[in-house]
C-alpha cells in the first residue's frame, strides 16, 4: 500500500536532488533545470497531498505552478541566451564580473 | 483489477509480436551494408553536412514562445470540464483569457518573433 | 457532471488592478502599432503614469471597507489599501526618473513601461493575497517582470549578469517558499490563511512538525525577497548591474510587497505560533542589519553601498516583525513608506550625476557636487540624512517607531543593536556628504541627465521625507487603523 508518506518521502528525496544539483552545477542551464526538478517535486507533493486530504486546492495549485514555471523556464532561457551571445559561455564561475 | 486483463494480454501479444519480428530479421536478413545505406535517411536527398551542429539561436525563441502558449493551454481543460455548469460566464472568463493570449500573439508577431530571417 | 459553483464573484474589488493591467497592454500594444519614434515613446511614459493615477483613484474609493472576494482569497481591506499606495507611489516615481534615463542609456523600448506596469500588478495581488496561491501567483508576476527589468540592457554583460543571477537565485528561493506552501498545505488542509489560523487554533502546532518546517521554508522564500542575511547574496550583484532605474524600482516596491505578504502570513495564519517565528526573525534581523551595515562601509560604488544599506533597511523592518506588536505592525507601514521616499530620490540623483554607461557612479565622483549642483547636493545630503536616521527626517521618525515597538515588546537587546547599527550607517551616510562638500571636483558634471519629470520625482522625494519628518502623526495614524485587519 502506497501512502501519503510514501509520495512526500519522494518528493523530499526529488527536491533535495534538485537543491543539490543547483548548488554542485555549474551549467546554468543545468542549474535551472535543477530548479525546475524541485518545483515538479513540489507538485508532486501538491498533488499526493489534494488526493489524500480529497481537496482540490492542491491540484488548483498545480495548474499555477506549471504554468508559472513555464513562464519562468521561458525568461530563464532568454536571459541565458543573453548572457552567451555577450560571453560565449554559460558556467556561472565563467560570469563573475562583479565580485559575489 | 480484472477488467484490466483482456488490455494486459493485448500489451503482451504486440510487444511479443514486435520483439519476435526484430529477432527474426536479424537472424534470417542478409546484411551488405554500403556507405550509401548507412546515410541517414533525408527524404531521398543526400545530407548536408553534420548531424551534431550548433543549433541556431533561433530555435530557442521560437522554443519559448512554443512553450509559453503550449502550458496556457493547461487552464482550457479544467475549463472544458465544468464547462455545463460554469455555462456563460465561464465561456466570457475564458473568452477574455484567450483574449490576453492573443495580445501576445499579436505583440510577437508585430516585433518579429515569428520571422525566420 | 461535476458540480461547480461560481465563487463569490466581485470585479470591483479587483480594478485597480485591472485598470493597471489594461494600461499595461494599451502600452504594448501603442509601442508594436505605432510607427518607432522618441516622440511617441513620452506618449507611453504619460500613458503609464496616467494608468497609476487611475488606478490610484480607483483604490481610494475602497478605503475603510473590508472586503473578501474571490472565495475569500483576495482581501480588499486598509492594510491591502496603504500598500497598494506605496507600490503605486513607487512606480510613479520610477516611471518619472526613468523617461531621460532609458534615453541616455539606449534601452528606450516600450516593454520598459509595460514591464514596471505588469510587475506592479503583482506586488498589489501579494499585498491583497488572503491565500497562499495569490501571494504565490503575486510574487511571480512581480518577480519575472523584475527579472526581464534587471537584464534590461540587452548588449551590457554586467547587466546579463546581474538578470541571471537574480533569476537563478530568485527561482531557487522561489522553490523553497512553494515547497513550504504545499508542507502547510499538507498538514492543514488548507491555503487559505485564515484557514490554517483556525487548524492551528484547533490541532494546535507543536507536534506537527511538517507544518513548522512549511512555515520555516516559506520565511526562507520570502526572506530571500526581502533580502536578508543570510539570503543577501545576490542584493549587491543585481542592485550594482541593473539600470539604475530598476534599482530603485525593485529597492522598494517589490522589498514592500515582500514585506505585506510576509506580515500578512505571519500574523493572520501564523499568529498563534509566534513563539517559534519570532526566535527566527530575531536571528534574521539581528545578521540582516549587521551585515548590511559594516559591509556597506567597505562599498566605494554608490549602487553597490546602496545595495547594502537596503539590506540594512530591511534588518531594520525584520525589527518590527518580531516585536509583533500594534506599534511594530504600523511602523513597518511607516518605514517602507519613508523609505520609498528616500531611496528613490537618492538613487535620482545618482541618475542625475552619472553618465552614459553608468559611468561615475563611484563615491569620489559626488566629490564638489555641493560647488557645482547645489540644490542636487542639498536633495541628496537630506536623502543621506534620513537613511541614517537623523532628525528631522522620514527616517528619524522611522526608526524611533522601530524601536520604541520592540522595546514596547521586551526586546531591548535588540532595539540597542539597532541603534548601534544607526550610528555605525551614519559614517558611510556622512562619507558621500563630507566628499560632496569638502572635496575638490574631479570631473566636469555636466551633462547632466536632466529632464522636467525627474526633477518633480526629485521634489516630490524631498516633500515625502521631509512631510514624514516633521509631522508623521497623520501617516502614522492611517498606518495603525491599516494594521487592525491583522490582529
Amino acid at each position: 500500500m502506497i501512502t501519503l508518506t510514501h509520495y512526500l518521502v519522494l518528493s523530499a528525496i526529488l527536491f533535495t536532488l534538485g537543491v543539490i544539483g543547483v548548488l554542485i552545477r555549474r551549467n546554468a542551464i543545468i542549474i535551472f533545470m535543477c530548479i525546475e526538478l524541485m518545483l515538479n517535486a513540489v507538485n508532486i507533493s501538491f498533488v499526493a497531498c489534494a488526493h489524500y486530504l480529497n481537496s482540490m486546492q492542491g491540484q488548483l495549485f498545480v495548474f499555477f505552478t506549471m504554468t508559472v514555471a513555464a513562464a519562468e523556464a521561458a525568461v530563464g532561457l532568454a536571459i541565458i541566451v543573453a548572457v552567451f551571445r555577450n560571453k560565449e559561455t554559460v558556467n556561472i564561475d565563467d560570469i563573475n564580473i562583479m565580485k559575489w | 483489477m480484472v477488467e484490466y486483463l483482456p488490455i494486459l494480454i493485448l500489451f503482451i501479444i504486440a510487444l511479443g509480436f514486435a520483439v519476435t519480428n526484430v529477432i527474426l530479421s536479424a537472424i534470417f536478413g542478409t546484411q551488405k551494408p554500403t556507405a550509401e545505406k548507412l546515410t541517414p535517411y533525408e527524404c531521398g536527398i543526400d545530407p548536408v553536412g553534420s548531424a551534431h551542429e550548433r543549433f541556431s539561436v533561433k530555435f530557442y525563441l521560437i522554443a519559448m514562445i512554443f512553450v509559453i502558449f503550449d502550458i496556457e493551454v493547461v487552464f482550457l481543460y479544467p475549463w472544458a470540464v465544468a464547462f455545463q455548469s460554469l455555462k456563460l460566464f465561464g465561456f466570457i472568463e475564458m473568452v477574455i483569457f484567450i483574449g490576453i493570449l492573443f495580445i501576445c500573439y499579436l505583440y510577437i508577431w508585430k516585433r518579429g518573433g515569428l520571422e525566420w530571417e | 457532471m461535476a458540480n461547480v459553483s461560481i465563487m463569490t464573484f466581485n470585479i470591483l474589488s479587483i480594478l485597480p488592478i485591472l485598470t493597471l493591467a489594461g494600461f499595461g497592454m494599451i502600452v504594448l500594444l501603442v509601442d508594436i502599432l505605432s510607427s518607432r519614434k522618441l516622440g511617441e515613446k513620452n506618449l507611453l511614459a504619460y500613458l503609464s503614469l496616467m494608468g497609476i493615477i487611475v488606478a490610484a483613484i480607483l483604490a481610494r474609493n475602497s478605503t475603510g471597507t473590508t472586503l473578501f472576494s474571490f472565495n475569500e482569497s483576495f482581501a480588499i481591506d486598509n492594510y491591502s489599501l496603504f500598500f497598494n499606495f506605496i507600490f503605486l507611489l513607487s512606480t510613479g516615481l520610477v516611471i518619472l526618473i526613468s523617461h531621460s534615463y532609458i534615453k541616455r542609456e539606449e534601452i528606450n523600448h516600450g516593454e520598459y513601461y509595460a514591464l514596471i506596469l505588469f510587475s506592479t500588478i503583482g506586488m498589489m495581488l501579494m499585498a491583497s493575497g488572503a491565500d497562499l496561491l495569490n501571494i504565490y501567483i503575486g510574487l511571480e508576476v512581480m518577480s519575472i517582470s523584475i527579472y526581464i527589468l534587471t537584464g534590461f540592457k540587452r548588449s551590457k554583460l554586467i547587466s546579463n549578469e546581474a538578470s541571471l543571477k537574480y533569476f537563478l537565485l530568485g527561482a531557487f528561493a522561489t522553490g523553497f517558499l512553494l515547497y513550504g506552501i504545499s508542507l502547510v498545505y499538507g498538514s492543514t488542509g488548507a491555503i487559505n490563511l485564515k484557514q490554517i489560523a483556525g487548524f492551528i487554533a484547533d490541532k494546535g502546532s507543536i507536534s506537527n512538525p511538517l507544518l513548522l518546517m512549511g512555515m520555516a521554508l516559506i520565511i526562507i522564500g520570502l526572506g530571500f525577497k526581502v533580502a536578508s542575511v543570510p539570503f543577501h547574496a545576490w542584493v549587491p550583484d543585481v542592485y550594482e548591474g541593473a539600470p539604475t532605474t530598476i534599482t530603485a524600482f525593485m529597492s522598494v516596491g517589490p522589498k514592500a510587497a515582500a514585506f505585506a505578504a510576509f506580515l500578512r502570513i505571519l500574523m493572520t495564519a501564523f499568529g498563534a505560533t509566534h513563539y517559534e517565528w519570532q526566535k527566527i526573525i530575531y536571528i534574521l534581523a539581528l545578521l540582516t542589519m549587521t551585515v548590511g551595515n559594516v559591509v556597506a562601509i567597505a562599498q566605494t560604488n554608490v549602487k553597490r553601498m546602496l545595495a547594502y544599506s537596503s539590506i540594512a533597511h530591511a534588518g531594520y523592518l525584520l525589527i518590527a516583525l518580531v516585536a509583533a506588536n500594534d506599534m511594530g505592525m504600523s511602523s513597518v507601514l511607516f518605514y517602507i513608506l519613508a523609505y520609498t521616499f528616500m531611496n528613490i530620490g537618492a538613487l535620482a540623483i545618482v541618475i542625475i550625476v552619472s553618465q552614459k554607461g553608468d559611468e561615475f557612479i563611484q563615491i569620489h565622483d559626488f566629490a564638489g557636487l555641493g560647488f557645482k549642483h547645489p540644490g542636487l547636493a542639498v536633495a541628496m545630503s537630506l536623502f543621506m540624512l534620513s537613511m541614517a536616521g537623523i532628525p528631522p527626517t522620514a527616517g528619524f521618525v522611522g526608526k524611533f517607531y522601530i524601536f520604541s515597538a520592540a522595546i514596547k515588546s521586551g526586546y531591548i537587546g535588540l532595539a540597542v543593536i539597532g541603534v548601534i547599527n544607526s550610528v555605525i550607517s551614519v559614517f558611510y551616510y556622512l562619507r558621500i556628504m563630507v566628499i560632496m562638500y569638502m572635496k575638490e571636483p574631479t570631473r566636469d558634471f555636466n551633462p547632466l541627465t536632466l529632464s522636467p519629470l525627474i526633477v518633480v520625482a526629485i521634489v516630490l522625494s524631498v516633500i515625502g521625507t521631509l512631510h514624514l519628518g516633521i509631522f508623521p502623526s497623520k501617516i502614522m495614524e492611517i498606518a495603525q487603523q491599516s494594521i487592525l485587519i491583522l490582529k
